[in-house]
């Protein structure tokens, strides 16, 4: 007689995916560097929900009633700032993690939805500013590709201090994505691993920063607005120092926010999340009277209109989108679940964008993958994508009775947990209870 | 000859001027800088500009053509990210002197502190004194030029930046080696100092640059083997 199965209890604490870690990491050597963001739960957007009007608020006509959604950017100190339709802006990507097909894809979608785009390490392409009416140009440490006269035609300059998946560490993009066009603009020898360095070079400290600001206003004749991107961690003090130095808007990013790649440990275990953060911004902006006077913009797991609501009810005054727009061109889609398993992977589940083998021709240099992008249906289908997020931002907007999407407020939220109640600074539903403030 | 002068002017109204510049070959005097920041900085004409006094942070930054001379010392960046032209500095330079430089020639004619060098992605500085702490940290292309001594973690972390010193070096980075100087380097190293009007044989600067151990991941394949039922 057989003995009795023996009950297999999987160690909560050694699980497979632990033991698979562990395997890797003896096998290999290095640590696992990967793209995308934080897959672990945290506490999001969707542990927040809107009170919809009733007797007490009046809403507005779903379909018909004005709910207006632009948004300027950066009117403090430029002769131009940067006005947009939507309150959604394209995040910082690089030519180099991205192919120049995705980047010009980009560019189409916004256009369409009369919004920004934003460049990334390794400076601007021709391509890029051709296809982005509203461009920013991303002023990073590795000043890779910086070049002035590209500053000179940027519509405003994000001075990168940090990013949401990484905040503290600087970008890499490893040797098989290195093609000429790449090493060329960034000055190093094709096929070297690119480290992009975690401090800017020539300044240290919020003081000195202050005055860089100054430079590049001087640079640009102060046409156009100086924005600072910070990644989510001691996000009340950085926002006050990053307005102390002279930011027209701040770039708040959320450790749920992607990268092309970085060291997973990084990704999973530094920053706090984007509900966290936003509440801090706030209350530094609001502390320096500088709410709505330097614009918040938020990103780092924004995929809704719900969380765009939300993220503007919060107080941000518009959102940011890296991995979503991705995902509205093609990437991790399941059309190409055969070429993503042939590399080891699974559509919903590719994040090995450093490899440069996406089949998606998104995160890649090599011209076949590339050619499966085809940027012209890649800027259509995120310009439906942006749409349609901004019709779901707007449906609840009229619903809480706002005109303006910029018109809701944290009084029009309630959390469903606890901890989303801590963090967002809002009631739990059904109670007057804000955990920690009230 | 324009004379400008920061007493009666501000900066903004100094680089707007630079900046309006419709053709080559104009100068500029300008009196009474006063340690002011972001001096003369932008510019895309070849024009020459004369700095009297010292100069604070980011003077002649991200120059493009024309000659910047700053008679005095400059604070922190100067000629930072220039892209062509030259800059020459009578006194001594502050931190990150010509950081991330892609063209063109700043010449430093006193010391540059530390970070001389960051980043650089193919400028040419040359320093007669001597450089601080972390001189050419990830420099990338270019070349540096030390007539005195250089400090602490010279070229750290190096891409392909060729460094040239005649003094002493404190101690190396991370993936920097001394280098047997080829006629090509010696070359470009006997432009530069001819160009910095210095007359030394430029046989007895020592050479630095990347070992290339830093240039790629190292990764293993310790992978176990199948086990056979």
């Amino acid at each position: 007689m057989k003995p009795k199965a023996p009950g297999l209890v999987e160690s909560a604490l050694f699980d497979r995916r632990t033991i698979a870690e562990i395997d890797r990491a003896a096998t290999t050597g290095i640590y696992d560097i990967r793209g995308f963001g934080a897959k672990r739960k945290l506490p999001h957007f969707d542990d927040l929900l809107f009170l919809g009007a009733s007797m007490s608020r009046y809403p507005l006509e779903g379909y018909r009633e004005k709910c207006a959604t632009d948004v300027t950017l950066g009117d403090r100190f430029a002769k131009r700032p940067v006005k947009i339709d939507i309150p959604i802006t394209i995040a910082g990507m690089s030519f180099g993690a991205l192919s120049a097909n995705a980047k010009e894809a980009l560019g189409r979608g916004a256009n369409l939805m009369g919004t920004s785009t934003t460049t990334g390490d390794g400076g601007m392409t021709p391509e890029e500013r051709g296809h982005s009416n509203k461009l920013v140009y991303q002023y990073l440490p590795s000043r890779y590709g910086m070049n002035p006269d590209d500053l000179r035609k940027a519509d405003a300059i994000e001075i990168v201090l940090g990013q949401g998946a990484k905040p503290g560490g600087g970008g890499m993009l490893l040797g098989q994505k290195i093609t000429d066009r790449v090493a060329q603009m960034r000055t190093l020898p094709k096929g070297v691993d690119q480290r992009s360095a975690c401090r800017h070079p020539d300044w240290t400290g919020p003081d000195d920063l202050a005055i860089k600001v100054i430079e590049l206003r001087e640079i640009t004749d102060w046409r156009v607005p100086i924005y600072m991107k910070i990644g989510a961690t001691r996000t009340y003090y950085d926002v006050k120092l990053a307005v102390k130095a002279g930011a027209d808007v701040i770039v708040l990013d959320g450790m749920q926010g992607g990268t092309a790649a970085t060291q997973d440990v990084f990704i999973e275990h530094v920053g706090i999340p984007t509900l966290a953060a936003i509440p801090e911004a706030v209350q530094a902006l609001q502390e320096m009277d500088m709410h709505r006077k330097v614009q918040l913009v938020v990103s780092g797991g924004i995929r809704n209109g719900a969380d765009v609501a939300k993220c503007l009810a919060m107080g941000a005054d518009a959102v940011s989108i890296g991995t979503a727009a991705l995902i509205a061109l093609g990437c991790n889609h399941p059309n190409y679940d055969d070429q993503y398993r042939d590399i080891g992977s699974a559509a919903g589940f590719y994040d090995d964008y450093h490899e440069g083998l996406c089949p998606a021709g998104i995160s890649t240099q090599d011209p076949d993958l590339m050619s499966q992008l085809d940027p012209e249906l890649g800027g259509r289908r995120l310009a439906n994508y942006l749409q349609c997020i901004t019709l779901e931002a707007q449906t609840i907007a009229r619903a809480c009775g706002k005109s303006h999407v910029l018109n809701l407020e944290p009084e029009d939220l309630v959390a469903v947990s606890v901890e989303a109640a801590a963090m967002a600074r809002v009631p739990l539903a059904g109670t007057k209870w804000i955990p920690g403030w009230s | 000859m324009r004379n400008f002068d920061c007493d009666l002017h501000s900066v903004r109204e100094l680089n707007q001027a630079l900046h309006d510049v419709q053709s080559d070959g104009e100068s500029f005097n300008v009196l009474n800088v006063k340690g002011q920041h972001a001096l003369a900085c932008g510019i895309t004409h070849n024009i020459n500009v004369s700095l009297q006094g010292h100069a604070g942070y980011y003077c002649a930054g991200m120059h493009q053509r024309g000659t910047v001379t700053v008679h005095g010392n400059v604070g922190v960046g100067v000629a930072e990210n220039m892209m062509s032209g030259t800059v020459h500095v009578t006194g001594n330079a502050s931190q990150s002197a010509g950081a991330t430089a892609h063209g063109g020639l700043l010449i430093v004619d006193g010391d540059a502190a530390a970070r001389c060098g960051i980043s650089l992605k193919g400028g040419s500085i040359v320093v007669k004194g001597s450089v601080g702490h972390m001189s050419c940290f990830m420099a990338q292309a270019g070349t540096l030029v030390v007539c005195g001594d250089a400090g602490e973690a010279l070229g750290d972390s190096l891409y392909e930046t060729r460094i040239f010193v005649l003094g002493e070096v404190e101690s190396l980075g991370a993936g920097c080696e001394r280098k047997t100087s080829t006629a090509e380097d010696l070359s470009i190293l006997s432009d530069l100092l001819a160009k910095a009007e210095i007359d030394i044989d430029p046989a007895q600067f020592a050479q630095y640059g990347s070992d290339k151990s830093l240039y790629n991941f190292s990764v293993d394949n310790a992978v176990l083997p199948e086990v056979s039922r």
